[in-house]
């Protein structure tokens, strides 16, 4: 499925303007701190109401300034999972997965919701945190949930803000691979924030766009970027990849 | 948890300089318990003035605290929300009435619903009149105590995670949905205490009942105008009601002290203890 997404955004002297577009392959944001990466994504998630552009999942428009479309966040199928995971910390594993409305798309019930919720739960190797609270829960135990509740109602798109940031090294190593298999297994096209170059190919993505100062500074393959860097940044950003391979 | 270190008065030292502030906070409530026999509080209970107080006092502070809950829960919910100039002017208005001396609100009251005030005369004509009305005593409670529950509740609401809110539209709440299972659910501790507080706020209502609503027994006569009526015939019904009052007023503490603890549920609570021990 293929999506683009054009948008400008000012929030006081803040500006963002960005053009991003990726088919069911994972796409990577890189970028400094304050470059624009959060707000590019909750702009497609419908949380914040850009100045004008684009947004376009398959062949659904959420967005067009032009022909007046918005759509609200929940009628975009756009899973989001923020930076911190973003899980109910009032309700229980089960709870927060089965938190979704529209869960897998079927006008359900409140128990098959939570059999909708336990069984995605099973599948993702986390049938035995249900009765358990977030906060007991640790970093790569969180970041599975909150990819569970994403995916629960079958989303056309999946942002994920960071979502190995808050892991130690043998965490981030198993979530990266869980990652990468279950949005290739889905088929559900994503946009991955991410600080680590080891990320990008795990997750095998052809296209890293590096968000800089509002807007995109360069993109293309990591190969590319990688041997051919347009500014101090992007150079930064895949040099730090041969020293902490060697570690890793 | 660790002992916060670094505070300049602590210690023994510390201690006596501190004593005075206590003992002007705690020896009048220790006077008043001792001030009566337990057939004095009896004989003051049965008194005509007794009764009718308390459940006017009773039912009027319901009335009021719902009131500030139901319309003051939107108002907080907005003040929460992206800050700007305008919501620093609204926050204002919010405060301005704990400011003002209770006297002077039930003077403006008066200028807002007595018979030549602002909306007196269409009121009248409707044959509805406000003032020395148990409805009276409903608007001033409200008017004193609300601004307690909304900065409470407002605070409350900014504690609330924006990434929470985002992920619950995302999954198919609306902004209405989101608000009821994972704004309100987490800021429950805060509005919880802001309400205790708004209540006791409530409860204390003299001044602007007084001038307001004025003081009639059964109708405006509300635990503390009864205290005053009283104090002219009979102390011990005085020291009676003063006694009731106070037992009701520190059971709100429950609520303003325990509740909100226990509402948290576990992971807010680690929260808040990670929070304190991090303190200098």
């Amino acid at each position: 499925m293929a999506w683009s997404v054009r948008v400008s955004v000012r929030a006081g002297s803040f500006s963002l303007d960005a053009e991003v577009r990726g088919d069911l392959d994972p796409v990577v944001l890189i970028g400094p701190n304050g470059s624009g990466k959060t707000t590019l994504l909750r702009v497609i998630s419908g949380a914040y109401l850009p100045l004008g552009g684009r947004i376009r999942v398959g062949e659904r428009v959420l967005y067009d300034s032009r022909d007046q479309v918005w759509l609200a966040p929940e009628e975009r199928r756009v899973g989001y999972v923020p930076q911190g995971y973003g899980l109910f910390p009032h309700l229980t594993v089960l709870e927060n997965v089965a938190f979704g409305r529209a869960a897998a798309r079927v006008r359900n019930h409140r128990r098959n919701r939570r059999a909708a919720a336990a069984a995605i739960l099973a599948e993702m190797e986390c049938g035995d945190l249900s009765g358990r609270y977030p906060a007991t829960l640790s970093g790569g135990e969180k970041q599975r949930v909150a990819l569970a509740r994403a995916l629960l109602p079958a989303p056309d798109m999946l942002l994920l803000d960071e979502p190995l940031a808050a892991m130690d090294a043998a965490a981030r190593r198993d979530f990266r691979a869980y990652l990468a298999d279950h949005l290739t297994e889905r088929k559900v096209p994503a946009i991955v924030v991410t600080h680590d170059p080891r990320d990008v190919y795990a997750l095998g993505t052809p296209t890293v766009y590096a968000l800089e100062g509002g807007s995109v500074a360069q993109s293309g393959p990591p190969e590319a970027l990688s041997a051919d860097p347009a500014t101090d940044f992007v150079s930064e950003f895949f040099r730090e990849d041969g020293r902490a391979g060697r570690r890793g | 948890m660790r002992k916060p270190l670094g505070r300049g008065l602590s210690g023994r030292g510390g201690f006596l300089v501190a004593v005075p502030m206590l003992a002007i906070l705690a020896i009048p409530l220790i006077a008043l318990a001792g001030a009566s026999s337990p057939a004095d509080i009896a004989a003051g209970a049965r008194h005509p003035l007794f009764g009718p107080a308390l459940w006017l006092s009773a039912r009027s502070t319901v009335a009021a605290l719902a009131i500030i809950v139901l319309a003051g829960t939107p108002l907080a919910w907005w003040m929460a929300g992206p800050t700007g100039r305008r919501s620093r002017i609204v926050e204002a208005l919010v405060d301005l009435p704990i400011v003002i001396p209770p006297a002077v609100m039930g003077i403006a009251l008066l200028q807002t619903f007595g018979q030549r005030g602002l909306f007196g005369p269409a009121l009248s004509s409707l044959g509805i009149g406000v003032p020395f009305t148990t409805t009276a005593v409903v608007v001033a409670q409200v008017v004193v105590a609300a601004p307690f529950y909304i900065q409470a509740a407002a605070t409350a609401f900014r504690g609330v995670d924006e990434d929470l809110l985002i992920v619950a539209r995302t999954l198919g709440q609306s902004p209405m949905g989101a608000f009821f299972r994972v704004a309100v659910p987490l800021a429950l501790p805060g509005m919880v205490a802001g309400a205790a507080l708004s209540w006791a706020r409530a409860l204390g209502e003299f001044g602007a009942t007084l001038i307001f609503a004025g003081n009639f027994v059964g109708v405006t006569q509300t635990m503390p105008l009864a205290i005053y009526t009283a104090l002219e015939s009979d102390t011990r019904v005085a020291v009676a009601l003063a006694l009731v009052l106070a037992a009701a007023s520190a059971l709100l503490l429950v609520p303003l002290r325990a509740v909100p603890t226990l509402l948290r549920g576990q992971p807010a609570a680690r929260g808040e203890a990670s929070r304190q021990s991090g303190r200098p």
